[in-house]
């Protein structure tokens, strides 16, 4: 397979626009600011818990509230996610001849996802109907 | 050299020396977040819930330990860089200009805030009575 070599921009149109891997990457940038945002939250409140014990408290009931845990959910879903296609990309980005198989790597990642996380979906949700 | 694969952003060539190192970092803390915060993760909503990790816990269980001090103190720095350097990506992305160099300002100063506020906390926080 002879591709021409892209310039620099050609590259990151490619990169950013490509078919398939276009649905990884979405989910990828998606899933990244949704963590970004819990980690302003989470590191804030592990440093309320030194600051103010009762608040940290109380922001830890809204967390494993129902819809505390609905949140939760999502949250170790955008991570798990967000880390298997990351290790996806770094496999590929250091072994670029892996690249023929990004398509067979991507449904592993899937099966992967849901292997794992559907256990503990259910061990974080089950509280709510007293599991 | 840039290296053309499908997945990830492409490899900056090696004329921007902070940007490749960048890219690397990535990578690397990436990485090491695939083993800490997926444990991390697991530790605190599967092995234990939510409901019972007050901050008394905290103290005289999860920071009993000092061992544990240095592995969150080691999350904590790993992610608030990967995070923080991902969020900057997505800002160049989109945004341009005069903006967004007040923007990475303002992110870069966030990040190491949040990381100040973190590490403070692992590293005070009471040890228990023996």
């Amino acid at each position: 397979m002879t591709l021409p070599r892209p310039s620099q921009s050609a590259t990151l149109k490619l990169t950013y626009r490509g078919g398939e891997g276009m649905l990884a990457w979405a989910f990828h940038r998606i899933a990244g600011v949704a963590i970004w945002a819990f980690i302003l939250l989470h590191v804030i409140d592990i440093w309320l818990s030194q600051v103010n014990a009762q608040l940290y408290d109380d922001v830890l009931q809204v967390y494993a509230s129902p819809p505390g845990r609905v949140g939760e959910m999502l949250l170790g879903a955008a991570l798990l996610y967000h880390a298997l296609n990351g290790l996806r990309i770094i496999v590929m980005d250091f072994w670029p001849a892996l690249t023929r198989f990004h398509k067979q790597f991507w449904i592993a990642s899937w099966v992967v996802f849901v292997v794992v996380g559907l256990p503990v979906a259910y061990d974080i949700l089950k509280p709510i109907w007293g599991g | 050299m840039s290296v053309y694969t499908r997945v990830g952003r492409a490899r900056p060539s090696g004329a921007d020396r902070v940007e490749l190192a960048a890219w690397y970092l990535m990578r690397l803390t990436g990485l090491g977040l695939f083993v800490l915060a997926l444990s991390h993760f697991l530790i605190t909503h599967v092995l234990y819930d939510p409901a019972n990790q007050t901050a008394e816990w905290i103290a005289t269980h999860r920071w009993a330990n000092d061992l544990w001090r240095y592995v969150d103190g080691t999350l904590l720095v790993l992610v608030v860089f990967h995070s923080f350097v991902g969020v900057r990506t997505v800002l160049q992305d989109y945004i341009g200009g005069r903006l967004r160099i007040v923007l990475v300002i303002l992110l870069a100063i966030g990040g190491v805030v949040l990381a100040g506020l973190g590490l403070w906390a692992v590293a005070s926080a009471a040890a228990p009575p023996p």
